[in-house]
């Protein structure tokens, strides 16, 4: 088949930055193609910077933030969002914590005023914190203790492939750890971390951008000046000789595998690592991948098959270290050493052989397909540029990154596979103890 | 330390005046072979999203659910792996799934690529070959997700409350067991293909950046030759629930526990459905709502409780759901009663009313604000033979519900004593504590 390219699209949401006196980042992109706004405020601060003895506190802490703060009753924001029409959330990220609301634009001041004033300061209380270290405990043991495969891959394979503290530790956090956490400790961590110089506030959609920057201006304008604290450096010494480690998950009915390969720093190395996310679609992306094609479809060695960039898989939104990562679940009986043989052959054959006729061009176009998808969501593009402005304060590369991504090469591609090398690779095997 | 109490110094802004409703530029057409087509304009992005829903009520459960992973493995013209490139050449990607009502194939690809991504579904749709090695394949990977299924909770919890609510219902069972699935040849897929996969009957909905007559156009170029005329198959309507013992399923060493509520429920056109909706939000439905502030916000007892009205061709049902700590099991279930009797009994307040009614407003503006949002929402109205216009009539319904009407819901949907409830967890640990509050009917846990 011939290998006609698709030309692939480039968006021109408009973007407005500005700074307010005490250090508060804004990004502004109006688009007035339907009546609804997403706003997200971005902390520079996430798991990686929680103190040793309490994992899970920025999780926590995430929390707490909407737990009612200066003119805000418990249960006010939740109330006051939804009774504007809209939805709200808040995520914990390895390097940032989001807070977000789409609403129908005619709640714009409501929702500057709401995220201003938690940000002049959350009410920390001890019936508070008891409260949600219980819901907190739920949502792990939901997510985690009580389903097969908890926590696979991001909580167990991190602690492989890393050695310290910041990167190594379980981000949800020991039971133990947050039913010690204090009311004084989150008072510290706040000070600390939710600082104006720390955040970034982005405001997508319908919006006037005069009258917005008027809002912000008037709501954030007197929160109190403190800096952003030093970020420490996280970085960790590449592997120098394969690691693997596995457990038994007692409910689990089948064997899985996760392996992690460390890629070159994704702010200061962006057009090598780019590669390196191509190379994760290259791979995995779809039927006629290369690792989907050849595991799943024509040796039926693995059941699925996953790869992407980051341990919580958004490759915009992560600084160094990070790494990509392949997770497989297999049939049962599997055998995890065939698999992991199979991928590194398969990473030979592309680093030796090359790419096949139009086996780039046609990843590269479903990748701009996803990437256009997620920004149409009016949030979405909100919350991609608060983070892109926090980690390189360049929040229009959201307009370039479909063609950013079609621009990679066939030879930047065979490089970054030459570099996923059976010594660079930390690897988490998960026994099935579950009932068949 | 912790942050004083100072009394509220700054005003809540108001809100500004509401936008109306606007829906988006669309067109539709009827094909010759009985497809309907609809098209609805929303330039932001240079994509186009693709739905085709085909009636599918009563299919072979194991047969239509290895159909639905093997339609698009192959065909006269192309292979499966060529398939899965030619989509993904034009940043394109379709996948088919079924449920108890429908086969659904579904994709988005950019807009410059929907010919071909046309082409392509219609070279599946007409002639899907079924290759015996893909089947094999593909029936070895299903067995392995319905096993990898049957470990969660969450799977658990649903086989088990659809079995209490439909009883003889086709509804009543919608995961086929594995040695049903691994009896599956690819004859006869080929045969439910010829049966089933029809036009007439059919609706393929497209949103994106297109003109809708164009659009409109290109799908009868592409589609105006698939060909059959379906037998019409109707289910009958479900039948009403009947309340009863609570049903405990065992699922030993379990740290929580799935509750899980069915209510009874109307369609989307019934007259009481707004005022249900309202009743529901006020309940459960949304996060500032009764129950989520009572065993969320104010006792810990649970992470993410749910509350929705489920809409399939054959009928309605409200599902409640909570995953509580074992320890929890009984007074989280209490308090759940309590909610649904309190609302059942007492009308709600004047201002939590508007608070759910602007929510459910609010809700309808934000789902149709991206193209994968309007798509879902125009395919599952088509499913109820609606068209995006009845959003402007159930908005003006939202709006008119008074609280009488919205109290009347409650008192006849939301009732405690309607229930029919399932909790799925280690009985041994919860069984004594639900006994005191009803009577408690066991069944071990099964798949």
């Amino acid at each position: 088949m011939a290998a006609r390219r698709s030309r692939i699209p480039a968006t021109k949401y408009p973007v407005e930055r500005f700074t307010l006196d005490n250090g508060l980042r804004v990004v502004l992109t109006p688009d007035r193609s339907a009546p609804v706004i997403g706003v997200a405020v971005v902390y520079d601060v996430g798991i990686r910077s929680e103190p040793e003895g309490r994992t899970g506190f920025a999780h926590l802490f995430e929390h707490l933030m909407f737990q009612g703060s200066e003119n805000l009753e418990k249960l006010a924001h939740f109330r006051h969002v939804q009774g504007a029409g809209g939805t709200f959330n808040g995520s914990t990220h390895l390097d940032y914590t989001d807070y977000f609301e789409t609403l129908p634009s005619n709640a714009l001041e409501r929702a500057l005023f709401l995220e201003a004033d938690r940000m002049r300061g959350p009410r920390l209380t001890e019936e508070n914190l008891r409260n949600q270290v219980d819901v907190v405990k739920e949502e792990i043991r939901v997510n985690v203790l009580n389903r097969p495969y908890g926590g696979f891959p991001w909580l167990t394979l991190s602690p492989v492939m890393f050695d310290t503290y910041p990167n190594a530790h379980d981000g949800y956090g020991s039971f133990d750890d947050l039913e010690s956490a204090t009311v004084d400790e989150a008072v510290d961590f706040f000070r600390r971390y939710y600082a104006c110089g720390n955040a970034v506030l982005a405001v997508s959609g319908d919006v006037d951008v005069a009258e917005a920057t008027e809002l912000i201006r008037r709501h954030f304008g007197d929160v109190e000046a403190r800096p952003a604290p030093v970020r420490p450096d996280f970085g960790e010494p590449d592997l120098t000789a394969e690691r693997r480690q596995s457990y038994t998950d007692r409910l689990a009915p089948m064997p899985a595998v996760a392996s992690a390969w460390r890629v070159p720093d994704p702010i200061t190395d962006f057009t090598t690592y780019l590669a390196y996310v191509v190379l994760a679609e290259v791979l995995t992306d779809g039927d006629a991948s290369r690792l989907v094609e050849r595991l799943v479809q024509r040796e039926r060695t693995v059941t699925s098959i996953g790869g992407y960039l980051g341990f919580m898989g958004d490759p915009f939104d992560v600084r160094d270290p990070t790494a990509l990562v392949l997770q497989t679940h297999l049939p049962p009986g599997g055998d995890v050493d065939k698999v992991l043989r199979t991928v590194d052959e398969e990473l030979d054959r592309l680093a030796t052989d090359g790419l096949t006729d139009g086996e780039l061009a046609r990843t590269q176009a479903r990748m701009a397909t996803h990437l256009l998808r997620d920004t149409d969501a009016v949030l979405g593009r909100a919350l991609r540029m608060a983070v892109l402005e926090q980690q390189r304060g360049e929040p229009g590369l959201l307009n370039d990154l479909p063609r950013l991504v079609g621009e990679v090469t066939e030879e930047q591609v065979r490089a970054a596979a030459a570099t996923l090398r059976p010594e660079r690779r930390a690897s988490i095997e998960v026994i099935p103890g579950g009932a068949r | 330390m912790t942050t004083p109490t100072l009394p509220a110094r700054r005003e809540l802004p108001p809100l500004g005046p509401i936008t109306r409703l606007k829906l988006p530029r669309q067109a539709e057409r009827t094909l010759p072979n009985g497809l309907t087509v609809i098209v609805v304009r929303r330039p932001a992005v240079p994509l186009v999203e693709v739905r085709l829903g085909v009636p599918f009520g009563r299919a072979h459960l194991a047969r239509g659910a290895l159909l639905a992973q093997t339609l698009l493995a192959g065909t006269e013209r192309m292979s499966a792996l060529r398939i899965a490139a030619e989509l993904q050449k034009v940043g394109g990607g379709l996948s088919a799934g079924v449920d108890p009502d429908r086969l659904m194939l579904s994709g988005v690809g950019l807009v410059t690529g929907l010919d071909r991504m046309l082409e392509i579904m219609a070279d599946v749709l007409t002639g899907a070959t079924y290759p015996a090695d893909e089947v094999a394949t593909e029936r070895a990977h299903l067995v392995d997700r319905i096993e990898m299924a049957q470990s969660q909770p969450s799977h658990l919890a649903r086989v088990a409350l659809l079995r209490r609510i439909y009883g003889r219902h086709p509804y009543a069972v919608q995961t086929p067991q594995p040695d049903q699935v691994r009896a599956v040849r690819p004859a006869a897929l080929r045969t439910l293909h010829a049966e089933r996969v029809h036009p007439n009957g059919a609706v393929l909905v497209l949103v994106g950046d297109v003109q809708p007559d164009r659009a409109l156009d290109a799908v009868e170029r592409a589609l105006g030759g698939w060909r059959g005329d379906g037998r019409e198959v109707t289910l009958p309507p479900t039948p009403p629930l009947e309340p009863g013992p609570i049903r405990l399923v065992d699922r030993p060493g379990s740290v929580q526990s799935s509750l899980r509520i069915a209510l009874p429920a109307v369609g989307r056109t019934h007259p009481d459905h707004a005022a249900l909706q309202l009743a529901n939000l006020v309940f459960g439905g949304y996060f500032s709502s009764r129950w989520v502030e009572n065993i969320r916000e104010d006792k810990g007892y649970t992470y993410g409780p749910h509350a929705m009205v489920e809409h399939s061709a054959a009928g309605s049902v409200l599902v409640a759901g909570a995953d509580v700590a074992t320890e929890v099991t009984g007074p989280a279930l209490l308090e759940t009663v309590y909610e649904l009797g309190r609302l059942a009994s007492l009308p709600p307040g004047e201002e939590e009313l508007e608070q759910a009614r602007r929510y459910a407003l609010g809700s309808l503006q934000l789902g149709m604000s991206t193209q994968a949002g309007l798509a879902s929402l125009t395919s599952a109205y088509a499913g109820s033979g609606l068209r995006l216009d009845f959003l402007a009539e159930h908005a003006a319904r939202l709006a008119k519900a008074t609280v009488e009407d919205v109290a009347e819901a409650a008192a006849r949907y939301l009732a405690p004593a309607r229930a029919a409830t399932v909790v799925l967890g280690d009985a041994e640990r919860i069984g004594p504590g639900l006994a005191v509050l009803a009577p408690v009917e066991s069944e071990p846990a099964s798949t």
